[in-house]
């Protein structure tokens, strides 16, 4: 009983993961912009690769019985570095002058980065300013 | 049952390493190529996870975490070689 019911859990579970990242893949062929497309990228491979490791983590534990610290410290280690590269990733497009989507409307970060340039001079963004528009 | 389900699901995740090598091969800047070098990495730990399950062994969860640790690492240094131009600071900044 406990084994079907187990065995289908854990179908669900991989399957779906599964799913999510066919859907990041997408999100990332068809999105116009370098943002949107780390959005697509960052968010649902993340949430897939963690249901698919979670779903190997009880397949181990009712099945093979050995409960493995190994995918438990994976489980965390995606969860907490994923975003992290995320939002480098993103800083880095930004600052080196990526632009964005020509119908996107509100930039908020512009205004801020003018204010730290005024501040600061022009010596840490000299990177920003040389490389230009690609 | 479940293992029909779990070679469904190694057929969709190799669908979506395909996806990403379309925006690796032609992305415009350099950052969706990285982009696309992090979703291929998180997508193979899966394949691993999978596989592992399908074999019955686990024998291959020190790549799961070998592989994560790596992704990170080579986005990280990646990302910061784009925004600053070395990947270690100098300390006459």
């Amino acid at each position: 009983m406990i084994n079907e019911i187990g065995e289908l859990l854990i179908g669900l579970l991989v399957l779906f993961g599964a799913v999510l990242s066919v859907v990041s893949a997408f999100g990332l062929i068809r999105l116009p912009d370098v943002y949107l497309r780390s959005h697509a990228a960052t968010k649902s491979a993340t949430l897939g690769v963690l249901l698919i490791l979670t779903g190997a983590f009880l397949y181990f534990m009712i099945y093979v019985e050995h409960t493995s610290a190994k995918l438990i410290l994976g489980i965390i280690f995606v969860f907490i570095t994923s975003p992290v590269a995320g939002h480098l990733n993103g800083r880095a497009a930004y600052r080196s002058g990526i632009p964005m989507w020509d119908k996107s409307r509100f930039d908020e970060l512009r205004p801020v980065i003018q204010k730290e340039i005024e501040e600061h001079g022009l010596n840490r963004q000299s990177n920003t300013k040389t490389r230009g528009k690609q | 049952m479940m293992d029909m389900m779990l070679m469904l699901s190694l057929a969709l995740l190799s669908l979506g390493i395909l996806g990403s090598v379309y925006r690796l091969i032609k992305g415009p800047s350099m950052n969706d190529r990285i982009i696309a070098l992090d979703t291929i990495g998180v997508i193979l730990l899966s394949i691993v996870a999978v596989l592992s399950m399908l074999l019955r062994t686990f024998a291959y969860l020190d790549i799961i975490l070998l592989i994560g640790i790596l992704t990170f690492i080579g986005t990280t240094a990646l990302a910061r070689y784009i925004e600053r131009g070395d990947v270690i600071e100098r300390t006459n900044d």
